[in-house]
């Protein structure tokens, strides 16, 4: 089996954001996501990635195509070295934030994907990884 | 840096967008219609969605912005031909932007803002319009 | 010096070809998979010959891991056969049992030919054991997987199936929901709706739940979301047929659906025809009923 595709991407300006999103489509389309599929998951990969500019101070983030058995997926590993989130659990209910935002980004990236998982040290950075499968 | 370009047609103001927002464009978007807005003392504005795949929460509160300024100015703000994916995935990000008015396609959009113009009977005939 | 267990199995293998080759057709026709009328003799022979040849040829290489290269033509073959398995409906017994009625006769070969050479048939017993489960186990990955392909095709098909969305007039649609709503068959339902608003320019949609058995705070979140999404492309829902029951159990689980609902499908019609500025009027005195009619 060919290992699996991932790409690296820098996120340091709203141009990163719109590449995020390209890349992001890129592999929904490959995997055959639906299209509603395709739409939430690029949506939940421009909610994070403007987080991880806003709030992290820039980072990169990571995407790959992943598969377990006869499913397919696609991964996205966001990352920064930022503040960190303090309060994790308040973090992700809506309209909270810190910013001036809307504050429906954490919760809605949460809400538009299969899998979620945030580890976040303050001081430290803060890590998002999201799945959405087919 | 490039602009959306914004059209006027009657008292209403038109824009299409038609490309990948980014953030910038986005907030140029915004300040570019209010000064229209003023300059041309337009009571309508529709914007015209079809061609984008995703609205994020940004260009959700972009949006947003624009509807509540408008208000402000006293013109009706309209987006139509959203797609049924982004509308889906606007709902589960949990924007459901009640304060803008919406429509199928610029036709009844168009028609929306007509029938605010007559009210104020701003092109002087004031046709009778059934209800809403 | 250690007897090499590889070394013992491909020399039976190839030297008793032909024997191990009969024994397993045997076993295999007086197996399950022939009574159930799912497969004919002659393929099943077809079959087991391409398996055992490809098995034969992948020992020659010296290896006895089912993972290395030599075996990947038989991997593939088993894969397939694994595969068209799972869409005949065959059990899983019955598939797995292809490849592991393969160690007996092997088993038997190399008593007969090793002797009195104990040593050399525990070894050739061992590789033999663990290629064929091995290769077994792959039958039955596979099987799985093609078996979990049919079933989420299926359940595809019927949550499509089960969400007609129907023109009641220009720019009016219905969409009639029967049955229990779960987050995916919702999902199914509101990408049908939506897409019919948008190919049939539609402004008002009615969803009548007349069908739906219960609707608890989960169903009414997603009747919800539905109808925000609609609005946000323009659309107005209309909700109707929420039986009397149902009514109760939404105010007594404290369900708040802050749309426009009618009791029936027609009070919803007349209402939407009222809002695209329509009107029902009966243009002469009903025809009297006859008997037969009435019955």
């Amino acid at each position: 089996m060919p290992p699996p595709k991932s790409d690296v991407l820098p996120i340091r300006s709203g141009d990163d954001v719109v590449r995020v999103r390209q890349a992001t489509r890129a592999r929904a389309i490959e995997i055959g996501l639906s299209l509603v599929d395709q739409t939430k998951i690029i949506t939940a990969a421009s909610e994070l990635a403007r987080n991880t500019l806003d709030y992290g101070g820039g980072g990169e983030v990571a995407i790959e195509v992943v598969q377990a058995g006869a499913r397919r997926g696609v991964r996205l590993a966001f990352q920064d070295k930022g503040p960190g989130i303090p309060d994790i659990a308040k973090a992700l209910t809506d309209h909270y934030t810190t910013g001036g935002g809307l504050g429906l980004g954490l919760g809605g990236a949460k809400r538009l994907s299969n899998e979620f998982h945030i580890e976040s040290t303050p001081g430290v950075g803060t890590r998002v990884v999201i799945a959405r499968w087919k | 840096m490039d602009r959306i370009p914004i059209l006027k047609l009657g008292g209403a103001l038109i824009v299409t967008i038609q490309v990948d927002m980014h953030d910038r464009l986005a907030m140029a978007l915004e300040e570019d219609l209010t000064n229209r807005i003023v300059s041309t003392g337009a009571r309508g504005v529709l914007i015209e969605i079809s061609a984008l795949e995703i609205v994020d929460s940004f260009i959700g509160r972009m949006l947003d912005n624009i509807a509540a300024i408008s208000r402000v100015l006293d013109a009706e703000t309209v987006v139509v031909g959203m797609r049924p994916a982004v509308a889906i995935t606007l709902v589960e990000l949990g924007l459901t932007l009640t304060g803008i008015k919406t429509a199928l396609n610029v036709e009844r959009g168009m028609a929306l803002i007509q029938a605010r113009l007559d009210e104020d009977g701003d092109l002087g005939n004031a046709r009778a319009t059934s209800e809403e | 010096m250690a007897i090499d267990g590889t070394q013992v199995l491909v020399r039976t293998v190839t030297d008793d070809e032909a024997a191990i080759l009969e024994s397993w057709l045997t076993l295999l026709k007086s197996g399950g998979s022939l009574q159930t009328g799912r497969i004919r003799e002659v393929e099943l022979q077809a079959q087991a010959r391409t398996v055992f040849g490809q098995l034969r040829d992948a020992l020659a290489s010296g290896e006895s891991d089912g993972h290395a290269a030599s075996y990947e033509a038989l991997r593939e073959t088993l894969a397939e056969i694994s595969r068209s398995r799972a869409i005949q409906g065959f059990t899983p017994t019955d598939t797995a049992n292809f490849v592991f009625s393969l160690k007996e006769p092997i088993f038997t070969a190399l008593n007969k030919a090793s002797g009195t050479d104990l040593a050399a048939l525990t070894a050739g017993t061992q590789t033999a054991s663990r290629l064929l489960d091995g290769l077994g186990l792959h039958t039955m990955e596979v099987f799985q997987t093609s078996r979990e392909e049919v079933i989420g095709r299926q359940s595809q098909e019927i949550a499509e199936l089960s969400t007609p969305v129907v023109q009641l007039w220009d720019g009016i649609l219905a969409l009639p929901l029967i049955g229990t709503l779960d987050s995916a068959r919702t999902g199914v339902v509101m990408e049908n709706l939506l897409q019919a608003i948008v190919d049939e320019e539609a402004e008002i949609a009615i969803i009548d739940i007349t069908g739906v058995p219960t609707v608890d705070t989960l169903v009414a979140q997603h009747l919800l979301k539905a109808i925000a999404a609609a609005r946000l492309m323009g659309a107005d829902c209309i909700i109707s047929g929420i039986r009397p029951q149902i009514a109760q159990t939404m105010v007594h689980l404290g369900v708040e659906l802050n749309v426009v609902s009618k009791a029936t499908l027609a009070d919803a019609f007349a209402l939407a025809l009222r809002r695209t500025g329509r009107t029902v009027v009966r243009r002469a005195a009903p025809a009297p009923i006859t008997l037969d009619e009435r019955r």
